[in-house]
């Protein structure tokens, strides 16, 4: 891979974590392809083969569901979340496809209290080079953290 | 029979169940109480599914209450649930939450035992031999036969295994009950389970506002848009609302329907007359012969679990209480043997509205979350369950409390027993 793509890689993960942590989430489904998958599945899942995930969407319209179901359905505690993301690591290519993982950790913040490590994971990602740019094909989050702090609604 | 933890001052108000004390969910010594009387006597807890422990040596970790216990198939198949304690030094020596052995051996001074909990080995159990004579060694009255680990009384029904520390417990069928037994029999009928995965939380209330929330049928076409919208839940719903004799355990059966505008949808915020699907798959549901009708029942076995039926979407939820604030929720989700492929991708596409993230789940634990906040700012105030009258009894519509009210009548005199 030339430096080029990967540092449109690397803009590609920064941009993510900026659109889930404070950007509009009706941007997020736009960072992936039309026929997708993104999961949030527990380690423990994924290791023993178990297909179980927290959330697991198949398609760029379950994902503006999923929006829909955050903004306008879910009742929840206000919270900001906050993603440290490493620099990916790049398994490999195939034509226009890239092969990529990278470690995150996402803090939460709730009004008033003390900030408090909520998810610490990797993601496992297949990205298309698309003329509009790159798009995942695939985004597994695969998550340490034994226990959800009590609930997951914003996206990882 | 005095009682180690009998020190609170608290009492139920007589003959009250319309209203619930918020001290039964704040007090610490009867929090201890809750746990002695309801998850380690007298009671069937749930540990799992044997599907987790398909060959002989396969284990599962888990608790009962605050205790830690080992679900384990020995070598002639029989499932074996003992306590995580090793009889020596009470190390709770597993440490895998699942895994295959042939014995369990504790770390501190190798003391072994088989898969059924006997001790097997002691490390220089007659001493050592050195210069010609012989050092230490246990006492000549020790016996290792009263060295073996915890046993709990153990009760598998069609594949769901449930354990006891009460060895004096009833027997399983008659702790359910005819009625809700059905109700189990119909979901567990003896057909081979597969195990989809696991989904763990821990939300921040007393263990009991779990059991609330799913002998509640007041709430989900309020608080939960996808229930009321989609109209997988609401109260304009054939439904029937079934207890055990004591009130203990219940069954919330309905059967769902179109869903859109009616009655029951006037002024309900939650209700979205205009919300389609961008992707009609989440609830691509099929009818499976088996349901018998209703498209969900959801079953409380008290103390412990929860057992889900939502359309195809199955899991049993585990309570397991951490103190008197917190809980986790263990959530296993399965499909029978026989599913073909698209069925398995059915239930798991369905549980996305299911467990910590699920469109009609994920608020289930906030709400819970904000009742316990509530209950400390005045702790001899009480809630109030007085929805469809104050009378505790099966009824055919779910417009009702009355599940809650049978429960905490059960509370009462479990807990107030002398």
């Amino acid at each position: 891979m030339d430096f080029a793509t990967y540092h449109e890689l690397q803009r590609f993960y920064s941009a993510y974590a900026e659109c889930v942590d404070h950007g509009d989430l009706d941007d997020w489904p736009e960072f992936f392809l039309d026929q997708c998958v993104y999961r949030v599945q527990a380690r423990e899942n994924f290791d023993r083969g178990f297909p179980l995930a927290v959330l697991s969407l198949e398609s760029k319209g379950m994902l503006k569901d999923r929006v829909y179901g955050v903004k306008e359905t879910l009742f929840h505690d206000p919270y900001y979340q906050r993603h440290i993301v490493s620099a990916p690591l790049v398994h490999g290519t195939s034509g226009d496809l890239i092969v990529s993982e990278a470690n995150y950790v996402v803090v939460r913040t709730k009004p008033g209290k003390p900030s408090e490590v909520y998810n610490a994971g990797r993601y496992l990602d297949r990205i298309q080079q698309t003329p509009d740019g790159l798009r995942f094909a695939q985004r597994i989050c695969v998550y340490d953290s034994e226990l959800i702090p009590n609930s997951m609604v914003y996206p990882i | 029979m005095s009682h180690p933890n009998d020190k609170s001052q608290h009492k139920w108000p007589e003959g009250v169940f319309h209203r619930v004390p918020y001290w039964a969910y704040t007090d610490e010594d009867l929090y201890r109480r809750e746990l002695d009387r309801m998850f380690y006597s007298n009671h069937w807890c749930y540990v799992g599914l044997e599907a987790e422990i398909p060959e002989p040596g396969n284990f599962k970790r888990t608790n009962i209450g605050e205790r830690s216990v080992i679900m384990v198939r020995d070598d002639s198949g029989d499932v074996n649930v003992v306590e995580n304690v090793c009889a020596h030094r009470g190390v709770a020596f597993c440490r895998a939450q699942h895994g295959t052995a042939k014995d369990f051996v504790c770390p501190y001074h190798q003391w072994s035992y088989d898969l059924k909990g006997n001790l097997q080995g002691v490390p220089f159990l007659r001493g050592v031999k050195q210069d010609g004579k012989v050092n230490g060694g246990m006492p000549k009255d020790f016996k290792k036969d009263q060295h073996n680990l915890n046993r709990l009384k153990v009760a598998v029904r069609n594949g769901v295994v449930f354990a006891s520390f009460d060895h004096d417990v009833e027997p399983f069928e008659d702790f359910l009950g005819p009625d809700v037994l059905a109700y189990f029999d119909r979901v567990f009928d003896g057909r081979k389970l597969t195990i989809l995965g696991y989904s763990r939380q821990r939300i921040p209330g007393n263990w009991k506002l779990m059991q609330e929330n799913i002998k509640d049928p007041y709430h989900p076409g309020l608080l939960h848009t996808w229930f009321i919208t989609f109209g997988l839940w609401r109260a304009d719903q054939r439904s029937q609302m079934v207890m055990d004799d004591h009130g203990r355990h219940a069954c919330m059966i309905s059967r769902r329907n179109d869903g859109g505008a009616s009655d029951v949808t006037k002024g309900v915020s939650s209700f979205k007359e205009n919300m389609t699907l961008n992707d009609p798959s989440f609830l691509d549901v099929k009818e499976e012969a088996w349901w018998n009708g209703p498209t969900a029942v959801m079953m409380t076995l008290f103390p412990s679990v929860i057992i889900q039926q939502q359309v195809n979407s199955l899991s049993t939820r585990h309570i397991q209480p951490v103190d008197r604030d917190n809980f986790d929720f263990v959530w296993t989700h399965f499909g029978f043997e026989d599913d073909d492929e698209a069925m398995t991708q059915r239930r798991l596409r369905q549980s996305n509205l299911f467990g910590p993230a699920g469109f009609v789940s994920a608020d289930d634990g906030e709400v819970i979350e904000f009742s316990q906040q509530g209950f400390y700012q005045r702790p001899e105030h009480s809630t109030v369950v007085a929805m469809g009258g104050h009378d505790i009894a099966n009824t055919d519509h779910m417009v009702t409390e009355t599940l809650i009210r049978g429960m905490y009548r059960y509370w009462q005199k479990i807990m107030e027993d002398e």
